[in-house]
């Protein structure tokens, strides 16, 4: 159902503002999302003042400070704090990207930190990926094969061959694209969205791969591939540089090719 | 149908009770920075859309050219005032765009020009065709009018 405004529960109000230490020189403030399951409230932006002077240098240091040392209830994912586990996954100044790798001094003005785009909040920054990995779980990502695999070693593969993989296999799960997309946001109950459409892509490039008719066969939807109307929000946004766009549009080709 | 995603919706609290979950705000503009990729996308949707009245248009303007000399004089003299010139240029500006970046949209079809730099230089030029088919294409018909 396409909405174009957020519903009555969900309008985001003024929260409250914690201010920079004294004597703090270099302030920065940050616009946080909160929403708390257990007060019954409305979603509201809390703003908190961090001198930068006494920060790491990413949104990822800032929100971890914040929760360390002024507000322990502020609730976030993050593992890896380096860009490959994809738990940090937010919106930052109206953009999705990992908050690990977004430098604090990209940011004029305020920085403003929400949950990813169009999601059920689970509390603060934590959205529900409930349903974006059930469609990842849907397209059966994992090597299928019917001819057995050579019983003295691997399926091998030419360097032309595993080169074709290169841009797909990088991706972290970590749904920037996925969340950005406004086809996404208006049909992902049907529409795969472009992280479990690039992840169908890598094994359909696969050359270990037998299944590629049946998981084309998969696609063939008018909802589930055929919502991608090439925005390409999806590759504007991604954090690890890769292009979903792409990857959709080779699975959009092999649809055409094999009709004849 | 009603939308798997709803389920989705309703949290438990700390107690355990069931609770109703926000939606995370969304929204070029309000919550999404509106970008080259987003806006030539929703650009070409409402283009689309005007091309679909501006036909409607068109299709007037014949019937009343069929119906009469009266008819016709009233439609020429409607479309003829600034008003009417308004809408006919807004018509053919989104005639233009449609058209120029429903090209990006064939060469995309055909797996062409999916790199950022080159999503960004298309989306540049089909903005300088617009305006400059427009321009010209004014140029020509006032010159001629």
């Amino acid at each position: 159902m396409a909405e174009f405004s957020l519903p009555k529960n969900s309008k985001v109000g003024v929260g409250k503002t914690y201010k920079a230490p004294a004597g703090a020189k270099r302030v920065k403030e940050f616009k946080v999302y909160r929403w708390n399951p257990d007060d019954g409230k409305n979603p509201t932006t809390d703003t908190y003042e961090i001198d930068l002077d006494a920060c790491g240098p990413m949104v990822l240091d800032a929100i971890i400070k914040i929760k360390n040392e002024i507000d322990s209830s502020l609730t976030f994912r993050r593992s890896c704090r380096e860009g490959i586990c994809g738990s940090c996954a937010m919106n930052i100044d109206g953009t999705n990207t990992l908050a690990c790798l977004k430098p604090i001094d990209d940011v004029k003005g305020a920085v403003a930190i929400n949950p990813l785009p169009h999601m059920p909040v689970v509390k603060d920054l934590v959205p529900d990926l409930t349903q974006a990995y059930a469609q990842y779980r849907s397209i059966e990502p994992w090597l299928q094969s019917e001819t057995a695999a050579p019983p003295d070693g691997e399926r091998l593969q030419s360097k032309e061959e595993r080169a074709a993989l290169d841009g797909l296999w990088e991706c972290i799960m970590c749904f920037c694209c996925t969340t950005s997309c406004p086809s996404y946001w208006w049909n992902g109950d049907r529409y795969l969205g472009p992280a479990v459409l690039m992840a169908a892509y890598r094994w359909i490039a696969d050359s270990r791969d037998e299944h590629t008719g049946q998981r084309l066969d998969a696609l063939e939807d008018p909802f589930k591939l055929y919502r991608c109307h090439t925005i390409m929000n999806c590759t504007q946004t991604c954090p690890k540089g890769l292009n979903p766009a792409k990857a959709i549009g080779k699975v959009k080709q092999l649809m055409l090719e094999r009709q004849g | 149908m009603k939308d798997v995603r709803e389920a989705l919706m309703v949290g438990r609290n700390t107690q355990g009770k069931l609770v109703r979950r926000p939606v995370s705000p969304f929204m070029i503009g309000s919550a999404y920075k509106p970008q080259m990729s987003s806006v030539s996308s929703i650009l070409h949707r409402i283009t689309g859309v005007a091309l679909g009245l501006g036909t409607l248009l068109l299709t007037l303007w014949l019937v009343c050219a069929a119906a009469g000399d009266g008819a016709f004089s009233v439609i020429q003299a409607v479309l003829a005032s600034w008003i009417g010139l308004i809408i006919l240029i807004g018509f053919t500006a989104a005639l233009f765009y449609h058209f120029c970046n429903g090209i990006r949209h064939l060469a995309w079809d055909a797996g062409k020009g999916f790199d950022l730099p080159a999503m960004h230089q298309s989306g540049r030029v089909v903005f300088a065709a617009t305006v400059g088919l427009t321009v010209i294409f004014w140029a020509v018909g006032l010159y001629i009018w």
